[in-house]
Parts: structure tokens; C-alpha cells; sequence
């Protein structure tokens, strides 16, 4: 699907700091990627990487304070979103750019109906009446797959069990035919069958609707299935960033490769037991100015306390952000 | 809903016979006899006579049925014909003052207007301030206006009405003279001048009994909406798009009030308790000085009607806070 098109987003530089009681917490460090229009970029790493920070940055629905996007320009359709007033964002948000989040027991709002929350951006966005947005929304319920759509429209959030709600919040934030979809982890808090089926519709949504998606997860599993292209975080920065089979068949930095270590094979030779990478992930409070992933990775050596290392081209589009070089086993040279 | 409201009265019946015969049972026990206050020179054989009159002389049972029967028949029986000019009572005996020897209901009418004006008008006035105190403090958490809100309601909340009430008086009406110190419950209000009089003599007791309840009100409306402000919905309403003024005033404020409005329907039974010091302080003699002047003659009748409506508003209104409760939230269904 992803074309030599423009890209509909282009972030460059991103960087977002929180300023705590404790002091700066640099959450997302100099992030660069662009999302091609239709196409669907996975994000990966573990918990605590920067993930919905750098999102959330995007399209300015971090509460300020404490985060503070410091720099960076992010393009969206060609506009700088961090330059543009909080007026303008608003029309965008929900509209031309929707979100689902991860937890849908608490993402909508306990006491409207599923019928209002779905209907408010319609008729916000797309200036619909009353009426019109009720045969609108029962037509996006029936799109993500709620049986009884015109009927459910009146019930409360509770009324629904979890994958319903998230099919809800999905239905939300397709409502006004968005130009790209961010999904921030959402099967992580859904039980594994639910999280398939959820999978299943939304892919089936990107061929009929052919929005661009960002689909973050902390899962490889999942991306394998439905990525187009996958970036890797780590302590806020892309580490690497690849077409999916080539992150797969190929992986260039440590981090990636121990990541893709730990997904569990049921085919094939059992391991002895499910890898883990040892340590924390890092939590920044200045810059970075070495490699973050160098207290946990196997292959330090001295240049990585020296210098963080840039993203640079280890293959057809791919980059990696590390000094080693695995088909050598060697440090890259320059 | 119906056959809740309905089921939760059915139950309040017995709950309340038994806080009758509480109170009943406590008033009894009290020291103090009604005829102490009477003048020395009545011989004890005439005090026993009055004493038996007021049919203290009864076994504590029959005393309790009788009371019951005047309360819950022939109090109603009279009012419906004072209103209706029937006559169903038929001279029933009614629950009479020791004190002044007319019927306590007579007395607690009369009594109820002061009371409903100086200190209802506070707690509506009090809550009106304190829900978008509440609200602006929670959304501007920390600014100056919430650190002034919070200070303000801290004096509200822990210096005692006797003192902001007596602190008024010597500022504003021994001072300066620009409120009355006492509240005339005789001024009635005919033209432009005398409501004007009126309102100035309700500015010190409302003031003082507002301040009290917004600093209560207050806290608990910036607390509920601090817990929902940071919740997940909050966010899902922004990513929509919507306005900060569509997300904080419906999306927020709407999960905020559930908790609130059960505190404020709890609160409204002791409106009519009168607030009692600051009616003693300014003098105004509704249903809170009535009760201390009661306790004070001994007036049982008078003390128990008045301990027993409370209790009647107190269970009336915990129903009403657990039935708006049922409306605010869907997630609660009773039936
Ligand atoms: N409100 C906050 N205050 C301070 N630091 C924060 C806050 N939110 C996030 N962070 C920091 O940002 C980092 C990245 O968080 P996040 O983007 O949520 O990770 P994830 O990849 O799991 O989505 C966290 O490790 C945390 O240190
Ligand atoms: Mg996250």
C-alpha cells in the first residue's frame, strides 16, 4: 500500500520534556519519521519508551504544564502543527487526525451515552444536525461491528463489555473520515481472543476507508500481522526503523533484536525459557549525549559513552541508530 | 425507580417510629422538671396537679402511644382543617408547648420563615458561590486563585460562626453602623424602604452562614472535579476536539456534580435546624432558637417535635440524595 507520495505527516526533530518537581524529564528526544498516506506504521518498545508521549506531542494533547514540547516541526498535510494555534488543533483533533486509546473501560465518559460521545465530533466537525448525526453514528456502530447499532446508540459504556467499547472508541475516531488514525496500544487491555478480533477489524477498516495508521504497540507479534512499516523507541529516540519484513528477517540494533528475541515461537525448536532484556529502560532527566540503550546492551564499547549514535541507512529504507554492526560483529566504520 | 422510592419509604416508616421512641426514650431520661421554672410561692400539692396535667403522671408507654396519636393524627387533622376549613379533627388534643401552652405546631410555623429566609437563603447563596469556586480552583489547581480559594475556605471552614458572626457585628454594626445588629423578626416588608431594611438586616446572618457552607461546598466540588479531570475520558474529549469549555463544563463537571449534589441534598435537612449559633448570635428567632429556648424550659413536647422533624428531613433527604444520585449516574440502578 505505501506509495512514493507525500507523506500526509512529517515529524522532524521532536522533542518534549517534562518539567517534574524532580527536575526535567526528557520523555522524547529529537524524534524524526513521516507516515505516507494509506499506510500503516507500527510502533514499537516497551513500556515507558516515549511511545505516547511523541504521539501525543503531535497534536498537542499533553496537559501544559508539565510537558513542554520544546522543538521540532511537525507537518501534517504540509502545516506545522507546533506552530499553529490551539484553536486550529482543535479542528483538527478528532477530525482529520482520531485516537483510540489503550484502556476503553475508562476512555469514554461514564455518564453520556455511546450515541452523544459519537455524535459530538460529527456534529462539531462536520457541522451535522441532531438527526443527521444519529443516522451517521449508527452507521459507524454498524461499520466496527455492533450488532443492534440503532438500538445501542442509547445505551451508557457500561452496558458494553470491553471489545465493544473499544470498537466504540475506534467507531469515535473514524467518525469524521480522518486522514490518519492513532491507536495507542489498543488490544493491550483486551483479552487475547478480543485483541484478534479487533485486529481483524482494522484491517478490514484500512482497505475500506484507506486512512493512514499509527499503531502502537509494545507487542512485535502484532505488528508482524498488519504493519506496513515499523519504527523502534528506546529512552525516547527511534533506534531503527524498517519495512516490516526487512525489521523481521533483518534486525540491526541490539535493542530490536533483543526485542524480537523475546516473542514467544510456537513453532519450531522450544527455547528454554522466554528471553527478557535485563535492566530498565533509562529515565532521562538531561539529554541524552550517549547511546540510552548502552547500560543494558550486549555489544557496548567505548564510543557508545562518547556519543549517541544518529540514525544512518543499514539497508533499502532502513536506518538503524547503532555503532556495532551485527553482520560483522565489528564497530561500523565513521 | 419508582418501586425504589417507594420500597426506601415503606422502610423509613419503621426507621423513623424507632427515632421517635429514641428521642422519646432520651427526653425522659433528662433531668429537669417542666414545673421547676414556675414561681415559688405555687404550693407543691397545686405544682403535682399541673405536673399531672401536662400528663407527666402516666406510665412511660401510654405517654409514648400518646404522643404518637397527637403527632401523627391529630396534628394532620388540624392543619387540613386550618386549610381546608373542614372540621375532622373534632377537637382532638393536639401536642401542646409546656412553655406557652399553644400547640407547638402553631409555634413552629410561625418560627419557619425566619429560618427559611436568613438561613436557606445562605445555603443557596453559598452553594451558587461555591460550585464555580470549586470548579475554576480545580481547573486552575495551584494558581493564585486557587491558593486564595483554599485559604478562604480554611477560615470559612474552621473559625467557628460565633466568631466571624460576632466579628461582623463589631466591624460593621457597632463601627461603622451599616447593618443592624440585631434582626427584627417584627419588620414586615411593604414598600422599596422597607425590603431595602430587610435585606440589610439579612446581609450579616447570610454572610456568616454562606461563607460556611461555600467553603464546605467548595472543597468537595474542587476535589471531585480534580479526581475527574484527570481521568481517561477527559482526554478521549479533547482528542475529539472539543472545547475546553465543552470539556471541563459538560464532559467533567457533569461526573464532578454526582458526588456533590448527594453532599448538598444531604446538607438542606440542617437548614431547617436553624443554624443555631448564628441565630442565637444575631437574634433571629427561627427554629434553631427556638429549640436552645425549649431545652432550656424544659419544654419537652416542643424539643421532641422539633428533634423528630429533624429526623423525618434527615431520612427524607438521604433518600433524596441516594434517588438524584440514581439520576445523575447510570451506572447506579435500583430496580
Ligand atoms: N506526566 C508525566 N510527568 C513526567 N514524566 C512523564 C509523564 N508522562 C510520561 N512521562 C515520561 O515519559 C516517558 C515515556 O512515557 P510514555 O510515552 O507514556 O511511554 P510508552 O512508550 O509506554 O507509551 C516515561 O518513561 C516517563 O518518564
Ligand atoms: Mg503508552
Amino acid at each position: 500500500m505505501p506509495d512514493g507520495g507525500m507523506p500526509v505527516l512529517d515529524v522532524k526533530d521532536l522533542k518534549t520534556v517534562f518539567l517534574t518537581r524532580s527536575g526535567e524529564v526528557h520523555a522524547v528526544n529529537s524524534v524524526s519519521f513521516d507516515l505516507k498516506a494509506g499506510e500503516l506504521l507500527g510502533v514499537v518498545g516497551e513500556s515507558g519508551s516515549g511511545k505516547s508521549v511523541t504521539m501525543m506531542s503531535l497534536i498537542g494533547l499533553l496537559p501544559s504544564p508539565p510537558a513542554e514540547v520544546r522543538d521540532g516541526s511537525v507537518l501534517f498535510n504540509g502545516e506545522d502543527l507546533l506552530a499553529v494555534k490551539e484553536e486550529r488543533l482543535r479542528e483538527l483533533r478528532g477530525a482529520r487526525i482520531g485516537f483510540v486509546f489503550q484502556d476503553p473501560m475508562t476512555s469514554l465518559n461514564p455518564v453520556f451515552t455511546v450515541g452523544y460521545q459519537i455524535m459530538e465530533p460529527l456534529r462539531k466537525h462536520m457541522g451535522l444536525n441532531r438527526a443527521e448525526a444519529r443516522v451517521r453514528a449508527c452507521e459507524l456502530l454498524e461499520l466496527v461491528g455492533i450488532p443492534d447499532a440503532k438500538r445501542r446508540l442509547g445505551d451508557y459504556p457500561h452496558q458494553f463489555s470491553g471489545g465493544m467499547r473499544q470498537r466504540v472508541m475506534i467507531a469515535i475516531a473514524l467518525a469524521c473520515d480522518p486522514d490518519v488514525l492513532i491507536a495507542d496500544e489498543p488490544t493491550t487491555a483486551l483479552d487475547v481472543t478480543i485483541q484478534a478480533q479487533i485486529l481483524e477489524l482494522m484491517k478490514e477498516l484500512r482497505q475500506r476507508l484507506g486512512m493512514a495508521v499509527i499503531w502502537i504497540t509494545h507487542d512485535l507479534g502484532v505488528i508482524a500481522g498488519i504493519a506496513d512499516r515499523v519504527i523502534v523507541m528506546y529512552g525516547g529516540q527511534i533506534v531503527e526503523q524498517a519495512p516490516v519484513k526487512e525489521l523481521f528477517a533483518n534486525p540491526q540494533h541490539p535493542y530490536t533484536r533483543a526485542l524480537l528475541k523475546t516473542i514467544p515461537h510456537i513453532t519450531g525448536a522450544r527455547d528454554e525459557k522466554l528471553s527478557v532484556i535485563e535492566g530498565q529502560p533509562p529515565i532521562l532527566a538531561d539529554p541524552p549525549v550517549a547511546c540510552a540503550f548502552r547500560a543494558r546492551c550486549l555489544h557496548r564499547f567505548d564510543r557508545c559513552d562518547r556519543e549517541n549514535p544518529k540514525r544512518r541507512g543499514v539497508g533499502p529504507s532502513h536506518d538503524a541508530a547503532c555503532f556495532w554492526d551485527p553482520a560483522t560483529g565489528t564497530p561500523r566504520n565513521a | 425507580m419508582f418501586t425504589y422510592t417507594l420500597r426506601r419509604l415503606l422502610l423509613a416508616i419503621p426507621t423513623l417510629l424507632f427515632i421517635s421512641l429514641i428521642i422519646f426514650l432520651l427526653l425522659d431520661l433528662a433531668p429537669g422538671d417542666p414545673t421547676a421554672n414556675l414561681p415559688l410561692t405555687i404550693p407543691p400539692e397545686v405544682k403535682a396537679k399541673i405536673r399531672e396535667s401536662l400528663g407527666l403522671g402516666q406510665p412511660i408507654h401510654i405517654r409514648y402511644l400518646l404522643w404518637l396519636k397527637q403527632f401523627l393524627i391529630a396534628e394532620p387533622l388540624h392543619v387540613m382543617d386550618y386549610m381546608f376549613g373542614t372540621d375532622w379533627a373534632m377537637g382532638m388534643q393536639r401536642v401542646i408547648s409546656w412553655q406557652t401552652r399553644s400547640p407547638v405546631a402553631d409555634i413552629i410555623a410561625q418560627r419557619m420563615p425566619q429560618t427559611l429566609w436568613v438561613v436557606g437563603l445562605s445555603y443557596v447563596i453559598g452553594t451558587l458561590i461555591a460550585l464555580p469556586i470549586g470548579i475554576i480552583s480545580a481547573y486552575r489547581q495551584y494558581s493564585w486563585f486557587d491558593q486564595i480559594g483554599t485559604f478562604v475556605s480554611m477560615i470559612g471552614y474552621s473559625v467557628p460562626t460565633f466568631f466571624t458572626g460576632v466579628l461582623l457585628i463589631v466591624i460593621f454594626a457597632v463601627n461603622l453602623g451599616w447593618f443592624p445588629s440585631i434582626y427584627d423578626t417584627t419588620h414586615v416588608v411593604t414598600d422599596w424602604d422597607s425590603f431595602l431594611f430587610q435585606v440589610r438586616q439579612m446581609v450579616m446572618p447570610v454572610f456568616v452562614l454562606a461563607l460556611y457552607n461555600a467553603a464546605q461546598i467548595s472543597r468537595y466540588m474542587r476535589a471531585s472535579m480534580l479526581d475527574n479531570l484527570g481521568q481517561d475520558y477527559v482526554r478521549t474529549a479533547r482528542a475529539k476536539g472539543m472545547s475546553e469549555k465543552v470539556v471541563v463544563l459538560i464532559h467533567v463537571l457533569r461526573n464532578s456534580m454526582i458526588p456533590v449534589v448527594t453532599v448538598i441534598a444531604l446538607g438542606v435537612p440542617t437548614i431547617f435546624g436553624g443554624a443555631i449559633i448564628t441565630e442565637q448570635v444575631f437574634k433571629v428567632n427561627g427554629l434553631g432558637q427556638l429549640l436552645i429556648t425549649s431545652i432550656y424550659a424544659n419544654d419537652i413536647p416542643m424539643v421532641q417535635t422539633l428533634t423528630f422533624i429533624f429526623a423525618v428531613l434527615i431520612v427524607l433527604f438521604n433518600l433524596v440524595a441516594d434517588i438524584l444520585y440514581g439520576i445523575l449516574d447510570p451506572r447506579i440502578r435500583y430496580d
